[in-house]
């Protein structure tokens, strides 16, 4: 009772499409705060599938994710959405800044949209996450201004907008070169141990992967190994 | 909220000439509407006013909705056997106990009733012959109920009493007469009664029937004039307060049986004219609004189509879908405004334009302009119009927008 539920538990989580084909199955995962989570495996293996699974961006078909102890299974869209917002976090292999929108302004929209900040928290709170990413100078730029890792930090800036207790990445760096690729992970690993986060990140690189404090590794769908440091 | 309109201009921003096209269809639909609603309210109050101004509020006429019933079928009204042929019997027409009649409407408050006996009658004057309609009035009365007193050329309703057998008569029918004031002329009426009269002053109301083939006497001259002691055909009553015409109409002919009619009844098919043109203009300007709102619904579509990435990456940061769809709908509703703005802006222009036009034909009133209705409600009602068209062209799209799964389209982008 007095320990604390950990932060995201996967039970027996499987996704199958109506067509029969199955992404991921019989999933079990138990992660805490603090984890710096790699996903490994061939193309194909379902690691993103499994990724949009425990950011409850897809429902399973079977099993359920539990979230800081809360059953997600039953809970109605507007509430995953909730969830997202608060909790969760999101980088993925392409940035998605909206181009219309200036890097601070970027940022802002998470927090705004959570409106638990007055206006000028609000932009402090994102400046703040840009000076932590070095991206200070880049504030008021439009993001065809920046260069792609530049632009991935940005979009790891807006991910950590609501300092949520799960950042998932999925092939963050698979567009960056191996300087800017290790400079994310560098920015993963210190979110891991120093404000407690987890971190679950879907990487190809096996060098990248060997940072990560744990490495999962999927076949066909299902875990074949789970190792940590 | 302001992030979603902030969002919403950002989106909008990108597709800056088409957002402009569509924005011009909706301003050009505001426009028109706002000028066409403009003269066709000017006429038609205008044209009401003048019928207000010039015709009595309710007439009370010498017969009946439907016919008297026959003897026949008095003496016997579920009669198995319904008898033809039965010759009817002649009622002499007229207004009964017009002099009791008279002192119940006139006890109306604000009203004023004028008993009068028109018939045919042919002038002569040397050579020549002309039909009129002659009304006996009661000057006191009829001044009361009529505007004739206003377009007296010379002399005065009153006149009439002071000469025996006075007549007033239209200036253009004096012209076709070729008499003058203070000429006699002899009038013959088709029950072959002749009297002369005396013109005693002359009018001109702008309306030609009036100004050819009118004339007026007393009352008495023309019930002598006619052979018809005592009648009188018609009351005529004009009201403090128009609106009540119809119903006030309706009361008196449930009390005195004889037909009334308000001034609606009488102008009822210029009135339903008006009713027809409205329509083809709520149309026309309906069609224009339904095109303006395909250039939104257009416009919507193709950022929604443009925008799928934004839109998954928006609802993977906690957007729910009443957020996206809302997103959407506030572009529409944005695009609704613009128009409707620019569109009053548009239909101000056009009226301050219209205003400036003249017309080189005289018409009776002396009109040589537009009759312009300038009043706020229009614009607001073709604002209101617009945004509701923007907002259900959007709705669509907004719809569409709110359902991407935004799995598929990280998925596809990737
Ligand atoms: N909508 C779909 N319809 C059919 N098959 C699908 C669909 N979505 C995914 N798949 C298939 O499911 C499997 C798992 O996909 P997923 O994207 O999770 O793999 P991945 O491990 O992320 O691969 P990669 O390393 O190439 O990104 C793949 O074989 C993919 O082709
Ligand atoms: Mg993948």
């Amino acid at each position: 009772m007095s320990t604390p539920a950990p932060l995201l538990v996967a039970q027996g989580v499987t996704k199958t499409l109506p067509e029969g084909v199955t992404l991921v199955s019989d999933i079990n995962l138990t992660i805490d705060g603090g984890e710096f989570v790699a996903i490994t495996g061939p193309s194909g293996s379902g690691k993103s599938s499994l990724l949009y699974l425990l950011g409850l961006l897809d429902r399973p078909t079977s099993g359920r994710v539990l979230l800081e102890g809360r059953d997600t299974a039953a809970l109605p869209a507007p509430d995953l959405a909730a969830m997202r917002l608060a909790r969760l976090g999101f980088v993925f292999q392409f940035h998605f800044l909206l181009p219309e929108f200036s890097t601070l302004d970027n940022v802002l929209i998470p927090i705004r949209r959570r409106a638990a900040l007055a206006r000028p928290a609000a932009e402090a709170r994102a400046r703040m996450l840009l000076d932590a990413l070095g991206l200070a100078p880049a504030a008021e730029k439009m993001p065809d201004q920046l260069s792609g890792g530049m632009r991935q930090r940005v979009a790891v800036a807006r991910a950590l907008a609501n300092d949520p207790v799960l950042l998932l990445a999925d092939e963050p760096t698979g567009n960056l070169d191996t300087k800017n690729a290790a400079a994310v992970f560098d920015i993963f690993a210190r979110l891991a141990k120093e404000d407690g986060r987890a971190v679950l990140v879907v990487t190809h690189d096996a060098e990248l992967a060997r940072r990560a404090t744990r490495r999962v590794h999927l076949v066909d769908g299902r875990i074949t190994s789970d190792e940590k440091n | 909220m302001r992030l979603i309109i902030d969002l919403a201009r950002g989106m909008l921003s990108r597709r800056r000439r088409q957002t402009l096209v569509s924005v011009l269809g909706v301003a050009l639909g505001v426009a028109f509407f706002i000028a066409i609603t403009s003269i066709m309210r000017g006429f038609q109050t205008y044209f009401i006013q003048q019928v207000i101004d010039v015709q009595p509020h309710i007439v009370i006429k010498d017969e009946t909705r439907s016919p008297a019933p026959q003897a026949a079928h008095m003496a016997a009204p579920d009669g198995a056997v319904a008898i033809n042929g039965v010759k009817p019997v002649d009622r002499l027409r007229g207004i009964r106990a017009s002099g009791e009649r008279l002192a119940v409407l006139e006890a109306i408050p604000g009203a004023a009733a004028a008993p009068i006996l028109t018939g045919a009658a042919l002038l002569r004057y040397g050579s020549r012959d002309v039909t009129i309609t002659v009304t006996g009035v009661d000057p006191t009365r009829y001044a009361r109920v009529s505007n004739i007193e206003k377009d007296m050329l010379s002399g005065r309703l009153e006149d009439l009493r002071a000469t025996a057998n006075g007549l007033i008569i239209g200036d253009s029918l004096a012209l076709r007469l070729g008499v003058q004031l203070g000429d006699t002329v002899v009038a013959v009426s088709p029950r072959g009664v002749s009297l002369q009269m005396k013109i005693v002053g002359l009018f001109h109301t702008g309306l030609a029937t009036l100004d050819q083939s009118a004339g007026y006497v007393l009352l008495k001259v023309n019930q002598v004039l006619q052979d018809r002691p005592n009648v009188v055909n018609q009351i005529l009553l004009r009201l403090g307060d128009v609106t009540q015409a119809e119903p006030l109409a309706r009361e008196i002919e449930a009390r005195f049986g004889e037909r009334t009619e308000s001034w609606e009844e009488q102008n009822r098919n210029i009135l339903t004219v008006f009713v027809i043109q409205n329509a083809i203009m709520y149309s026309v300007t309906g069609a224009i609004l339904l095109v303006a709102a395909f250039g939104i619904y257009n416009i919507i579509s193709t950022v929604v189509f443009e925008k799928t990435r934004d839109i998954a990456i928006l609802k993977s940061l906690g957007f729910t879908e009443g957020d996206v769809q809302l997103l959407f709908l506030a572009q529409g509703l944005i695009a609704g405004f613009l128009g409707a703005a620019l569109g009053c802006l548009i239909g101000q222009l056009m009226i301050e334009g219209l205003a400036q036009v003249r017309f080189h034909t005289e018409t009776p009133a002396g009109n040589d302009r537009f009759l312009l209705a300038r009043d706020w409600r229009i614009y607001a009602i073709a604002s209101g119009f617009a945004m509701a068209s923007a907002a259900l062209a959007a709705v669509i799209p907004a719809r569409r927008a709110a359902r991407l799964d935004p799995v598929q389209i990280i998925r596809g982008a990737a």
